[in-house]
């Protein structure tokens, strides 16, 4: 009935195994889960306009203000609430992407690249000199509660990473409807041959518009459920060089599929750990050797390696 | 007054260091069609490699003087060795392939290059201060400046006016328009347009690191510099349409006046009203302001 496609019975069934391993595995990996999830939305959200040809170099932005909406609702108004705090930080993202569509909506390729890394420096700029909100310190958040259970220690950890799960992964499987939807679709027609679009009656402005907003309000998701699992926020969450490396979690992962984006941010986080520790001063150069073969050998990255051996052995059972 | 004298010459100041670290990005883009994130990389390496050959030099306690020598030697170093590497080794199997995809080709080679700098000279700050500081001060209306810095508003003025000549009266200069114009009938013509792209991109990343390296008189040279004046380049030469020398002139003139004045009216908003003269002047001229119009394709 609910014509769920492979990729959504996947995501769907994650949550409780994604649930349960928050009880099994150690702390320290649950805690990149956790975070993982927050940014993994962000570069999802990346991805899906990437589909449509927009490379979005400022990202950055709607991640940072879905944290600080939700940051500066509890440290001002004192709501702690997690479902208004995540309503909070989906909603400000959303109005924000609603007004400055209009602006980006117009613009394709490296204009639409520069101009929304522009937006987000300018709330960089912003964010680092408010001294209210603690300048280039940014501020700490409160632990969330849930509708009225303030749970305290390890319950609340355990709290916060199941309240994390399950909108990450709901929010992933929405966003797999979306692309399968015709309004998805639009997306790829959009990257092919904008012109061609109009005439067949859509509004390839509209088009570009409505996805920005859902990315916007998928980032915003990711930066709340960041932000409270750091218990921080600060205004490097919209520097250029973070959303740099959203677009290079899709760029690795590809936009073949939703759970990509979300896997390779995980990997990614884990890698960092090790690599840091091993060599501090040589992540980024891993990190920019891996994208340079990455957009030479695997242009539609390493998912299509998945795709590739499935269809291969698609082909030798139908021999 | 004083005010107005002092937006006055910090606006010059800003505008002067804006258009030598961004022209060089300019040049790229409107040649080869690559907006060049590792820009922000050459310019880093520029100011650590200067502030480093000053700081071995000046250990030979030798005359301050020659230290106006070594930083354009140095950028041009930088020039010759990093633009060739990364063009010949990496670029030149890239052209012709999508302009966002550059972007993101250009960005790996960028966080290459943080890393490739730190890996050389290490995360401490490099201070190189002798250059500036041996040319003195000078009061204006009660206000002291350093004359370094309207040393660096005569370069800015001599770099965009060789570069005028050269492009506008000179035989190669004129190939080089021509290959703007149209890649494929100038090279249909004879003219050897690798040799172009990749003289164009050697000069446009000495260019680069030429503004790294007489900055870093004037600063301490720490990790992450780069990252900040590539944004602020792309602002300028945004705002006067990319890949136009007179826009990214008159974009520098814009950007280094609205930081003047913030600075000077409202300290605060100095970053913040950068990207806004850039958001602003994209909202009304989307392609920047001399941009020339262009046929779509179907």
């Amino acid at each position: 009935m609910m014509n769920l496609d492979r990729t959504e019975k996947l995501l769907l069934a994650g949550i409780p195994i994604l649930i349960l391993l928050g009880f099994v595995l150690p702390e320290w990996v649950v805690n990149y889960i956790q975070v993982s999830l927050g940014t993994g939305l962000v570069a999802l959200a990346v991805m899906i306009q990437m589909r449509a040809g927009l490379v979005s170099f400022g990202q950055g932005l709607y991640f940072c203000i879905g944290g600080y909406a939700a940051g500066m609702a509890g440290k001002f108004m004192g709501v702690s609430d997690i479902f208004i705090l995540l309503i909070i930080g989906m909603l400000v993202s959303l109005f924000m992407a609603f007004i400055a569509g209009f602006l980006l909506r117009r613009y394709r390729e490296i204009f639409f690249a520069m101009l929304s890394l522009a937006l987000s420096m300018i709330l960089y700029g912003l964010l680092s000199k408010l001294e209210v909100l603690g300048s280039t310190d940014g501020f700490n958040i409160p632990s969330p509660t849930y509708l009225g259970w303030a749970p305290e220690g390890d319950t609340a950890k355990h709290a916060l990473y199941i309240a994390t799960c399950i909108p990450a992964l709901l929010c992933a499987a929405l966003l797999n409807r979306y692309l399968r939807s015709p309004m998805g679709f639009i997306g790829e027609a959009l990257r092919e041959n904008e012109i061609r679009l109009e005439y067949l009656g859509t509004s390839a402005h509209r088009a570009v518009h409505i996805k920005y907003m859902i990315a916007a309000t998928v980032s915003g998701l990711g930066g709340v459920l960041w932000a409270l699992a750091l218990g921080h926020v600060d205004p490097e969450m919209t520097n250029w060089t973070t959303s740099g490396q959203f677009v290079f979690i899709s760029i690795l992962s590809g936009v073949g599929n939703i759970v990509a984006p979300l896997f390779g941010t995980f990997i990614l986080e884990i890698v960092r750990v090790y690599a840091v520790e091993a060599s501090p001063n040589t992540w980024q150069m891993i990190l920019g050797v891996i994208m340079l073969l990455t957009i030479i050998f695997l242009p539609k990255g390493l998912w299509s390696l998945i795709q590739r051996k499935k269809a291969s052995a698609e082909e030798t059972t139908q021999k | 007054m004083l005010t107005a004298v002092a937006i006055l010459i910090d606006g010059l100041g800003f505008a002067a260091w804006l258009f030598l670290s961004s022209v060089g990005l300019t040049l790229i883009y409107g040649v080869m069609r690559i907006l060049n994130i590792a820009h922000g990389g050459f310019y880093a390496l520029g100011a650590y490699s200067s502030a480093w050959a000053i700081g071995l030099y000046m250990q030979t306690g030798s005359s301050v003087a020659f230290t106006y020598l070594l930083i354009p030697l140095m950028a041009i170093v930088v020039g010759l060795v990093a633009g060739l590497i990364i063009e010949r080794g990496i670029l030149r199997f890239m052209y012709g392939r999508d302009e966002v995809l550059m972007v993101l080709v250009t960005y790996a080679i960028f966080l290459i290059l943080e890393d490739a700098t730190k890996l050389i000279w290490g995360t401490e700050s490099l201070v190189a201060y002798q250059p500036a500081y041996y040319l003195g001060n000078i009061e204006i209306f009660g206000i002291p400046y350093t004359v370094y810095k309207f040393a660096l508003i005569g370069l800015a003025v001599l770099c965009g006016a060789v570069l005028w000549w050269g492009l506008n009266r000179t035989t190669t200069g004129k190939l080089l328009l021509v290959v703007i114009e149209d890649r494929e009938v100038s090279s249909a013509l004879g003219i050897n347009v690798t040799l172009f792209f990749s003289a164009t991109f050697v000069i446009g990343t000495t260019l680069g690191a030429l503004g790294g390296a007489v900055t870093a008189p004037q600063i301490s040279v720490v990790p992450g510099i780069g990252a900040e004046v590539i944004v602020m380049a792309f602002a300028v030469i945004v705002i006067g349409g990319m890949g136009s020398i007179g826009g990214a002139i008159i974009g520098a003139i814009f950007v280094g006046f609205a930081r003047a004045v913030s600075v000077h009216l409202y300290p605060p908003a100095e970053l913040f009203s950068i990207y806004l003269v850039m958001a602003a002047v994209l909202a009304i001229k989307p392609y920047g302001l001399f941009s020339l119009a262009q046929g779509r394709k179907i």
